[in-house]
């Protein structure tokens, strides 16, 4: 496998970028990404994209969104209908051809114009699912009580992941929901949102934006003082239906995780920090017990950065935990990360990214 | 071994499709991917079990109201426990979505993929789901007809070609698909004269002139060379890919021949070590959705100097009967358009012929073919060129 | 993140994406559909006589279709629950309800869909429940209205509807609408091109890097990606870059008689073109390079949008030659093949 990294990421994420559209959110974090390690559009072999277009309200949104990029002379590109971790995972494919050396990733969702929770149903069973319009905080909510009732977490384990995520993702820039002092009380004296969750349990809803800049080899050692080095990616889906699968459970997380840690030649669990991709904090459970990454007591510190249930921008989260735990190689924070994206209701599908310095 | 820069040398071990046409009724979204995707494993002598992985690839998710369709779609792609990726790069996803799948073999990350391109457009409707009205803009360009339209205006002004040139495309493509069983439309009695007066919808562009809404599928099973070497019956192996996309509208930006796909053309033909595509390339299909769009592309890709692409449309180099460089025998996207699949139908139908399984419209003999998708505004490229020796 | 200053009062409008999608089914799920609309629920059964409700038309597992569709019961349990309110606006229901996945007698996955008590405090894992069926099926999961607490005489409500006779047919497609409405804010610089309409006036973007003017204005120079913010007023002339004749009505539009023609409008002091309505001339006679000026609405009916130019009429000046005419102008030759 060739070496590739991380070598650079530019974030935004606010709660609503009113008058700001997709290709001006993305031009100065494209430029910063990209100028952070002296790169002009002419030096990236390769660029990738991830959007949506029910997100967008707009067919072919993806189009215009390429204005950010600087697409003139014509580039090598492609794009996902997925979120940016897919994309990027799809760069590192065609840097392991070993045809280029560099990389541009980038990703973004505005999801404030519209109705989230419900645009989000159009991603079931088309004939007996999605003309019920069961909205994405009642599917996360089917899961979480589940996983309640199964005995395997109680109200106050959710509560305490919520605190966490709020507590760690002071000094995070991005991050929405952040407080220091917030405490396990506070959040289960919450109102419940979609029975059981609280709204402190649901992810908090971002627009924004995420670019990442990978280098093969020297390249990357050339580029960036420290790069992240993605020692073992691998992504795997579940059934898609809620009732042929066990919700407290996420093979594919597992699998993902697995499959990566045989690529890396060390254990998915076996990392100093982990950046996840929760729609709320039962499914922060799930993935943490899937990839062994234990409690709130355990070894590996779990989303430094408040995770996704800090600031959850659709079609950008995933690549987001993939620059934060890039950042924290980078930084010299961490020597080994885990990132994780997920895509579709109740973790049907998983991306897992282990990450190491030198 | 590595080979060049292309990496782990790729083989197309299998291709299906469906029938193409106006509205599959018989089937589901999952029944209509699985019809393709099962003949392309029965091609390729595979079953589920033995592909690593699915690369799906289609056009905006309105077409059948369903949002990241790969999700749904998993179970009926075989896929639980696999890696699946959704491509989307306007109408040359097809193609692109090829590409990704090739590029999982060439980065020796599996050995053997499926990928496969869809559109169930009759479960709304074309004119709707690709041009939504947006709030603020002024609505006075009726779709990809009305896009493309100056754009050949263009083209006809600067090459002087004949009026007609796009009537015998048009002709010839629907004469091709009389003979691939899969093709959307069929019209044995069609007359060049009907073509010609059929009614101007985008001046110059006729309604004969225009592809048809289509349901349909295509899949491809594609392998690493030691499933290349032990496939049992012949394969199609991947000389050269390239992909390339540009701004939509800039100053200088040439939309007859954008630079993007002289480039894409430029990459594949060097990696395929072709240097004369005109002598060295047996067969071709390319993304036509408009007839006019043959003579363009024959320019912008190098089988026909500049400005001379219609002579070859006018003197019959490009039919499938007495033609030394037919394109499109399958009939093309004028014969079937589900827009998704369209691309990939391009890939699909290069490798056949140098299968030499390309049926009643195999072009004999056929060692090396071209497969080529566009998208956007002419904005978005996709080829490949394959061959029936090993690179 | 933005060019130039926001109106106080900004434009904003409803985008709504709304279809009423016509799906085909198949046989797999077909047969479900024509179950409810005969007010029978089924499954299908794979070789180890696990029941899947909705059917499955594949195993998840092996890939392999699930062919055999088998009769389940209208009575189940629930599995796990939410409760819903307010109701989501495309739903079927317009009371606060119970949404829960409900394992069916017979069955051995549950399905989705909403339970109609009064309260959460109602609701509960393990609880039985009974379908509810509409009084007019048409072979849709809306056939049932939802499932309610089990009664005390069971299943009646799924033994009367089993009693009616079944109506022929198989069920080959259904409808499933969609409608979902974003809050559609046009970006600061549009904001700005808007407003400008209103004042007569046209505005373009001036690219930072080589002066390259833009119009509309989308804050971006798209050959370089880099933010262009400065304003420049536009002439209210220009020349016809390239067009199109068009026979077709549009969706919407229906204020436009056909054929009419759309064009490609350079302006002059702008290097690309924006799209216009050309008129005032018969059709026969617009050409490219036809230079051309704007057709106001009369003062009293100008508003914040470019619909205020009402189309372009020729201004009866010399053509600008084809090989300088559209995007060429900026070149000043018919692109470059070399």
């Amino acid at each position: 496998m060739r070496e590739v990294a991380i070598v650079s990421s530019a974030i935004h994420q606010v709660e609503a970028l009113t008058f700001t559209t997709d290709v001006q959110l993305m031009v100065p974090l494209i430029n910063e990404a990209r100028d952070a390690v002296g790169l002009t559009q002419a030096d990236i072999g390769f660029t990738c994209s991830g959007s949506s277009d029910f997100l967008a309200g707009q067919g072919f949104s993806f189009v215009q969104t390429l204005d950010a990029v600087g697409a003139f002379p014509p580039i090598a590109e492609s794009h996902v209908e997925m979120d940016g971790a897919f994309a990027l995972y799809e760069a590192w494919v065609k840097l392991q051809i070993g045809e280029i050396d560099t990389a541009l990733v980038y990703s973004y969702g505005k999801s404030s114009p519209g109705s989230r929770r419900d645009v989000l149903a159009v991603q079931l069973d088309p004939y007996a699912l999605a003309p019920l319009w069961p909205d994405a905080h009642a599917v996360a909510a089917l899961q979480a009580r589940l996983l309640l009732e199964s005995g395997a977490v109680t109200a106050e384990d959710l509560a305490a992941i919520a605190v966490r995520s709020q507590r760690n993702a002071v000094g995070n820039p991005n991050a929405l929901r952040v407080s220091a002092d917030v405490t396990v009380d506070d959040v289960l004296a919450g109102g419940v949102v979609a029975d059981p969750l609280r709204a402190a349990d649901l992810a908090a809803e971002a627009d924004g934006g995420c670019a990442v800049v990978l280098a093969a080899g020297d390249r990357a050692r050339e580029l960036c003082e420290r790069p992240a080095w993605i020692r073992g990616i691998d992504h795997r889906i579940d059934a898609h239906g809620l009732g042929v699968r066990d919700l407290t459970r996420a093979p594919s997380a597992a699998l993902a995780a697995g499959k990566a840690a045989e690529r890396a030649g060390f254990a998915a669990n076996d990392v100093d920090v982990a950046e996840l991709h929760a729609a709320s904090t039962a499914q922060a459970h799930v993935l943490a017990t899937e990839m062994g990454l234990g409690g709130t007591g355990g070894s590996v510190r779990i989303d430094p950065s408040g995770g996704s249930l800090a600031a959850d921008t659709l079609m950008a989260a995933g690549l987001v935990r993939i620059a934060e735990a890039a950042r924290r190689v980078s930084g010299g924070e961490a020597h080994r990360a885990l990132a994780h994206a997920s895509s579709g209701p109740c973790l049907q599908q998983n991306l897992v990214c282990l990450l190491e310095g030198e | 071994m590595t080979v060049g820069t292309l990496g782990e040398r790729t083989a197309v071990l299998g291709v299906g499709q469906t029938k193409y046409q106006s509205t599959r009724g018989d089937v589901s979204i999952a029944g209509l991917v699985r019809e393709a995707a099962i003949r392309a494993l029965e091609d390729a002598a595979c079953t589920w079990a033995d592909i690593d992985a699915v690369v799906i690839g289609k056009a905006p998710d309105f077409f059948e109201g369903l949002m990241m369709p790969e999700l749904f779609l998993a179970d009926a792609l075989g896929c639980v426990g696999k890696p699946i990726l959704r491509v989307h790069t306007a109408g040359s996803v097809g193609g692109s979505t090829a590409l990704v799948a090739a590029s999982l073999i060439q980065g020796r990350i599996h050995r053997r993929v499926l990928t496969i391109g869809f559109e169930k457009q009759s479960e709304s409707n074309a004119t709707w789901a690709l041009s939504l009205p947006q709030p603020f803009s002024v609505s006075i360009n009726a779709g990809a007809g009305g896009y493309f339209s100056p754009i050949i205006r263009r083209y006809m002004a600067r090459s002087g070609a004949p009026e007609l040139i796009g009537c015998m495309v048009a002709f010839k493509d629907r004469q091709h698909a009389l003979r691939n069983p899969y093709a959307h439309l069929h019209q044995p009695d069609l007359t060049f004269d009907q073509v010609v007066e059929a009614p101007m919808l985008w001046d110059p562009i006729r309604f004969s002139e225009t592809c048809p809404s289509s349901d349909g599928a295509c899949a491809m099973v594609l392998g690493d060379e030691a499933a290349g070497d032990a496939a049992d019956g012949p394969v199609a192996w991947v000389h050269g890919t390239a992909m390339r996309s540009e701004a939509n509208n800039f100053p200088g930006r040439d939309e007859v021949s954008p630079q993007a796909s002289r480039d894409a053309a430029a990459e594949v033909f060097a990696k395929a070590g072709i240097t004369d595509p005109r002598s060295e390339i047996d067969v071709v299909e390319m993304y036509v959705p408009f007839s006019w769009y043959e003579p363009m592309w024959l320019e912008s890709l190098g089988f026909a100097e500049r400005d001379h692409g219609w002579r070859m449309v006018e003197d019959g180099s490009t039919n499938l009967d007495g033609g030394d460089l037919p394109v499109n025998c399958s009939g093309g996207v004028l014969s079937s358009n589900p827009i998704g699949a369209s691309g990939m139908i391009r890939f699909a139908e290069a490798a056949l012929q140098v299968r030499g399984m390309a049926g009643d419209h195999q072009v004999d003999g056929a060692r090396r073919a071209f497969g080529h998708a566009y998208g956007g505004g002419a904005q978005y490229f996709a080829m490949w060129v394959v061959g029936a020796d090993k690179p | 993140m933005t060019g130039g200053s926001v109106d106080p009062a900004p434009l904003r409008a409803d985008l709504v994406i709304e279809y009423p999608f016509t799906r085909t089914t198949g046989p797999v799920v077909g047969a479900f559909m024509t179950g409810l609309r005969d007010g029978r629920i089924v499954g299908s059964r794979r070789a180890d006589g696990r029941v899947f409700v909705p059917p499955a038309e594949v195993d998840p597992e092996t890939g392999d279709a699930i062919t055999d569709i088998v009769e389940v019961a209208s009575t189940g349990v629930v599995e796990t629950w939410t409760w819903v309110d307010p109701p989501r606006p495309g739903s079927p229901w317009a009371q606060p309800h119970g949404l829960a996945l409900i394992r069916l007698d017979g069955a051995d996955t549950p399905m989705l869909h909403g339970v109609l008590v009064d309260s959460a405090a109602d609701m509960a894992t393990g609880l039985r429940v009974e379908a509810v069926w509409r009084d007019e099926r048409v072979g849709h999961i809306t056939d049932l209205v939802g499932f309610a607490p089990e009664t005390a005489d069971g299943a009646a409500g799924e033994a009367a509807a089993a009693e009616e006779p079944v109506s022929g047919e198989p069920v080959r497609s259904i409808r499933t609408p969609i409608r979902l409405e974003y809050d559609f804010i046009p970006s600061a610089a549009a904001q700005e091109y808007l407003h400008a309409y209103a004042e007569k006036r046209i505005l373009g973007n001036r690219s930072p890097i080589d002066g390259a003017v833009f119009v509309p204005p989308r804050g971006v120079d798209p050959r370089h990606g880099v933010e262009a913010t400065e304003m420049v007023d536009l002439a209210h002339t220009g020349h016809v870059g390239n067009f199109c004749v068009t026979h077709l009505p549009i969706p919407g539009r229906s204020d436009l008689p056909t054929p009419y023609v759309s064009a490609w409008i350079h302006l002059d002091g702008a290097d690309i073109g924006f799209l216009g309505l050309v008129s005032g001339c018969d059709l026969d006679e617009v050409r490219i390079g036809m230079r051309v000026r704007a057709v106001w609405k009369p003062d009293d009916e100008l508003g914040a949008t470019a619909e205020n130019v009402r189309y372009w009429e020729p201004t009866g000046e010399p053509d600008v030659p084809v090989d300088r005419a559209g995007n060429r102008a900026w070149q000043g030759e018919d692109g470059d093949h070399a």
